[in-house]
């Protein structure tokens, strides 16, 4: 396949980044290179780009200014490129966006049937090994509507899966969620770490931060305010800003 | 599990005979109407029953039959019920366009179950309207040739139904995309045509398809007075439906476009998989609505001079050796319509119940 980067290259790559929403100047030169298998975690206030960062790199929301390459392919405005991107690039969002017409299992094979042309068969049958990953199996007969919120996002999760994605974007995947529901969550996101995918992560919980990232960043009026390792950032914050976001965060 | 496969709680013929009684009879103002319709039924069913069956001329189906009694004259309605159904289509060939009418129905039939919606149904349908041509035109296969202007009753009125709604119907959903497009030329022609469509009585419109367009194309290149009015019901339809499909779309959450897109489906697989199904569901109420209203919609033709099932019906009152038994003939093409509506309006409410399953 063409869109696959070279070997040990940057999973992505973004270079002076700037975004508007009209008036309102959303991304103010965004960069940053994530190698593959990295872990990053993207806090900071709300309006702060986070959200608009993560929604760049897969082209659901186009940028004006520099760069973004994924997996060595930049993003053009040409749509057959942002599909071509978005074949490789998994994402979860704060509402689950579950298609709530199709059962669990129709959901997860929809993509790899239409985009990929899988097979149906072979299409169930790698979403049953994935359902079975997020321990939902059971469930793949029922609608999204039948099951709870985190089961919904689960399913969410192994619905991107499906795609065999590269790098997956997860856009505060727990905010929607009740309390109880977080951790089953983010053990799935977890594990996921573990097998070294490529993730991006826009999220508070500090405690999912601390033990899979690899670098947190903090962003705050459409920059990156700072980048480190989730140790150096939690317990010796150097910006001001970070301090005062972490000390609400903490309280 | 579907909701629909849960069993009914089973509730006691005692407990739902008190149910029943307490709605007819729970309250002052439930007595009340109870009485007041009680009163409107007896009023009204005794000289009903008594002029529709005790004092009704049925057989032998001949006027005199109908002269000797003073009810209804359903003789009429049995000794003319081909030329009502089929107008002024040749007698000896009348099998035709009653196969015709079997045809469409039962293939409607057929094709109302989910389980028939496969992508060759399109081919069924479009084989059956060639079929149609055939039969009702004839000139092949050793068939009389019965041109446009003798077809008329009921085969019209379906053949009328079946083609502006489902030709329309596709055509609607193009329309409502079209409408929400993000290209300005394709929105804005899209406004035009579903505005100008609307904003015109549909009276005008087959007026315009019948009588206007003779004047303005080369005789070579007009077609038929049926096909014209074919297609103006076809466009005033998909006008409608565009509309009510628009809104379906309208409820359509942004975080079903974007999780669609995400997973790197294009622009016509996101609508066809993903948006109009639900959308579509979302407008079941309104458009079985807009769809029963453009059945009864088609008896307007009449206006150009085609035989439709309300105007062959008149047309036979016309025999002068019968007392124009009008009451009746009406109510004999008020049933066939009120079948048709109605059903259709059964069928669009077990669609509604089968999407909310799905939710």
């Amino acid at each position: 396949m063409s869109e696959v980067s070279p070997q040990g290259g940057p999973a992505i790559e973004i270079n002076g980044l700037h975004k508007w929403f009209g008036e309102f100047h959303a991304l103010r030169g965004v960069d940053l290179t994530v190698q593959t298998g990295e872990r990053i975690v993207i806090c900071g206030p709300s309006g702060s780009g986070k959200s608009t960062l993560i929604r760049c790199v897969n082209q659901l929301e186009r940028h004006q200014r520099g760069s973004i390459f994924v997996n060595g392919l930049e993003a053009t405005a040409d749509p057959k490129r942002h599909e071509a991107i978005r074949r490789n690039v998994g994402m979860v969002f704060q509402s689950f966006n579950l298609f709530p017409h199709l059962t669990v299992l129709e959901n997860c094979t929809l993509a790899p049937i239409w985009v990929s042309k899988v097979r149906k068969v072979a299409a169930e049958e790698r979403a049953m090994a994935l359902l079975e990953r997020v321990r939902i199996p059971e469930q793949a007969s029922k609608y999204p509507g039948q099951l709870s919120g985190g089961q919904q996002q689960r399913v969410a999760i192994a619905r991107s899966l499906c795609m065999n994605p590269k790098v997956m974007l997860f856009d505060e995947p727990t905010s929607a969620l009740d309390p109880e529901m977080v951790k089953e969550v983010l053990d799935t996101m977890l594990a996921l770490a573990e097998e070294g995918m490529t993730m991006l992560v826009v999220t508070h919980e500090m405690g999912f931060a601390r033990q899979a990232a690899d670098r947190v960043i903090f962003m705050d009026e459409g920059k990156i305010v700072e980048t480190a390792g989730p140790a150096a950032f939690f317990d010796d914050p150097q910006h001001e800003r970070t301090r005062s976001f972490l000390g609400q965060l903490l309280h | 599990m579907r909701l629909a496969d849960t069993p009914l709680p089973t509730v006691s013929l005692g407990a739902r005979l008190r149910d029943q009684a307490l709605g007819l009879f729970g309250s002052p103002l439930n007595i009340t109407l109870t009485l007041v319709v009680l009163a409107a039924l007896a009023a009204i069913l005794p000289s009903l029953v008594q002029w529709a069956i005790i004092d009704a001329a049925f057989l032998p189906a001949t006027p005199e039959t109908c002269r000797a009694e003073t009810g209804a004259c359903w003789s009429f309605v049995i000794a003319k019920h081909s030329q009502i159904l089929f107008g002024i289509y040749p007698p000896d060939e009348r099998w035709r366009p009653a196969l015709v009418c079997v045809g469409l129905l039962g293939l409607l039939i057929y094709s109302v179950r989910p389980s028939a919606w496969r992508p060759w149904l399109a081919g069924v349908w479009l084989g059956m309207l060639a079929v149609v041509q055939l039969l009702m035109g004839g000139g092949e296969f050793g068939l009389t040739p019965v041109p446009t202007t003798l077809w008329g009753g009921l085969p019209i009125t379906l053949i009328l139904t079946v083609v502006a709604i489902g030709l329309g119907f596709p055509l609607a959903i193009l329309l409502a995309l079209a409408r929400r497009s993000d290209l300005p030329v394709i929105r804005v022609l899209s406004v035009i045509f579903i505005e100008t469509t609307r904003a015109l009585p549909l009276l005008s419109i087959l007026f315009i398809a019948s009588i206007m367009l003779p004047l303005l194309l080369p005789e070579a290149l007009l077609p038929d007075k049926l096909v014209r009015a074919l297609i103006a019901l076809l466009l005033f339809a998909a006008a409608y439906m565009a509309e009510v499909i628009r809104g379906g779309l309208q409820a359509i959450p942004r975080g079903q476009y974007e999780a669609a897109e995400a997973l790197g489906l294009g622009y016509w697989t996101t609508r066809r998989l993903v948006v109009l199904p639900q959308a579509i569901a979302i407008a079941i109420p309104a458009l079985a609505n807009t769809i029963i209203v453009m059945i009864k919609n088609t008896s307007l033709v009449l206006v150009v001079g085609l035989f439709d099932l309300i105007s062959s019906g008149k047309a036979a009152l016309a025999d002068p050796s019968w007392n124009s038994p009008s009451a009746e003939t009406y109510i004999f093409v008020s049933a066939i319509y009120f079948g048709l509506c109605f059903s259709f309006g059964r069928f669009a409410d077990s669609l509604e119940r089968r999407s909310k399953v799905a939710r």
